[in-house]
Order: C-alpha cells, then sequence, then structure tokens
C-alpha cells in the first residue's frame, strides 16, 4: 500500500546548487565565445590593411 | 646553375607575402582578443593594429611553423600591459563606452545578458581576464595560453578557475540586483548603468 506521506525534506542525491552551478558556468562559457567569434565575424576595418600596406611599401622602399 | 645571392634574395619578400597573408587571416582574431581584454572598441582597435605592426616588424623573429596565432597573441597582450603601465589605466566602466561595445543583436535577453557578461569581465582582474578569453574562447590549450601569459600552466589554471567563479558570482548578483534585492554598492551602481544602458537603447 502506498503511504502519501507528507514530505517535509527534497529527497535529492545531487545537491541542486551543484547542478545550477554547472549551467551557469556553461552559459557563462557559450556567451564568452559568442561575445568573442561576434568580433572575429564582423569585416576587418580598412585601415588595418592600410597600415599593413604601408609598412610592407615603406620597408621595400628602405632595401 | 647554382642560385645566385642576388636571386636568394628575391626570395625574401615571396617568404613575407605568405607571412602576411598568414597575419591578415589574423587581424579578426586579434580584434576579438584586444575588444574582449579591453572592453573598449576604440580602444581594442588601436591595441590590434600596434600588435599587427609589432608582429610585421618582427617577422624575422618569428619562426616558420610554429603556432603565429599565439605569438601574435602573446605580441598584443604585451603590449596591453605596457600601454596599461604607462597610461595607468584600468578597464573604466564609461557608459559611452560601453554603448559602442555592445555587440549588435536583436535579442533583448541576449543583449543584457552579453553586457552583463562585458562588466563583469572589465571587473576581473585583467590576468584572470586575459586567461579566461585564451582558454575560454580563443581555442588556446592551457599549456599555450601559459606560453602568451609568460607564467606555469598551473598558474593558467588557477586564474581561468577563480576568473570563471568570480564571474558566476557577479551575474549572480547582477540578477538578484534586478529582483530588487539588495547587493554592496559598488556592484548596485555598476549594474545600474547596466540598466540604464539596456533600456536606453
Amino acid at each position: 500500500m502506498i503511504v502519501n506521506r507528507p514530505v517535509d525534506k527534497p529527497n535529492r542525491t545531487t545537491p541542486p546548487a551543484l547542478d545550477e552551478a554547472r549551467l551557469r558556468q556553461q552559459a557563462i562559457g557559450q556567451k564568452l565565445r559568442q561575445m568573442f567569434d561576434a568580433v572575429v565575424n564582423e569585416p576587418v576595418p580598412e585601415d588595418f590593411l592600410d597600415i599593413l600596406r604601408r609598412a610592407d611599401e615603406s620597408d621595400a622602399e628602405g632595401e | 646553375m647554382t642560385q645566385s645571392p642576388s636571386a636568394a634574395a628575391a626570395d625574401r619578400p615571396k617568404a613575407w607575402d605568405a607571412f602576411k597573408r598568414e597575419l591578415v587571416a589574423l587581424i579578426p582574431h586579434l580584434r576579438a582578443f584586444a575588444r574582449t581584454l579591453t572592453g573598449d572598441a576604440t580602444r581594442a582597435d588601436d591595441l590590434a593594429q600596434d600588435a599587427m605592426l609589432k608582429a610585421w616588424d618582427a617577422r624575422a623573429s618569428y619562426q616558420a611553423g610554429t603556432n603565429m596565432k599565439a605569438w601574435t597573441f602573446m605580441i598584443l597582450r604585451n603590449q596591453f600591459y605596457s600601454d596599461k603601465r604607462r597610461s595607468w589605466r584600468t578597464a573604466e566602466l564609461d557608459p559611452e563606452v560601453a554603448e559602442r561595445t555592445l555587440v549588435a543583436t536583436d535579442d533583448a535577453e541576449a543583449l543584457i545578458a552579453l553586457d552583463e557578461l562585458r562588466l563583469g569581465l572589465a571587473m576581473l582582474p585583467a590576468e584572470q581576464r586575459e586567461a579566461l578569453i585564451l582558454v575560454g574562447a580563443g581555442g588556446f590549450a592551457y599549456e599555450e595560453a601559459a606560453e602568451i601569459c609568460g607564467c606555469a600552466v598551473g598558474t593558467v589554471k588557477s586564474r581561468v578557475s577563480r576568473a570563471r567563479r568570480a564571474l558566476q558570482a557577479v551575474l549572480a548578483a547582477g540578477a538578484y540586483d534586478r529582483d530588487g534585492r539588495s547587493a554592496s554598492d559598488a556592484m548596485s551602481s555598476i549594474l545600474a548603468d547596466a540598466e540604464r544602458l539596456s533600456s536606453a537603447r
């Protein structure tokens, strides 16, 4: 016979706080990658290539 | 016929073309590292450009076949710390700067979450922040991150785990603050900025 007795304590094997901490960590890791990758996927501003081209050209003249 | 010295000299620019192509391919990664490290889009691009030029100037000392991404990241972080020493500037939480730095997204929840993460990152000591970025987003192994930062592997591991714990605490405090519960004064003002920014967009 099943006795339906009142539950006074949650009967868990893993403390819920630990699971939650792990999930939060995963979420932080995901967001961090998202933040980083968003910049990686931006088009590179023209000045980067201009600066490099100028450096290359002035080196070539110097030789 | 054996190669004359002049032909060998003509080969040099060709080797540098390959170097230049690799360097150009790394620019997006250098920008991302600089952006997450400084939290300031304008300052980050200055830093990334400096690092790119330093790498170009030092190309003769780069050993072909070694990890060029790690090499350029090392140049960038060294530049970051020498700029910081010169200006005595830490990552300041300037709302205008924060606005520029926001990652474009149409998902309001994600925007708030990302901005909180950015603020959380800015609160970390720089060496914890860089360790977490290198390992958590840059795709570097602990050993590579240790080489980039010029420290022991164990030091990187402990910095990453301290950074993760601190970020989690900051983000959890942010959630409490939104619910109207109390947080420390410093935290409240920082998060108030975050609130204002996210509602003012």
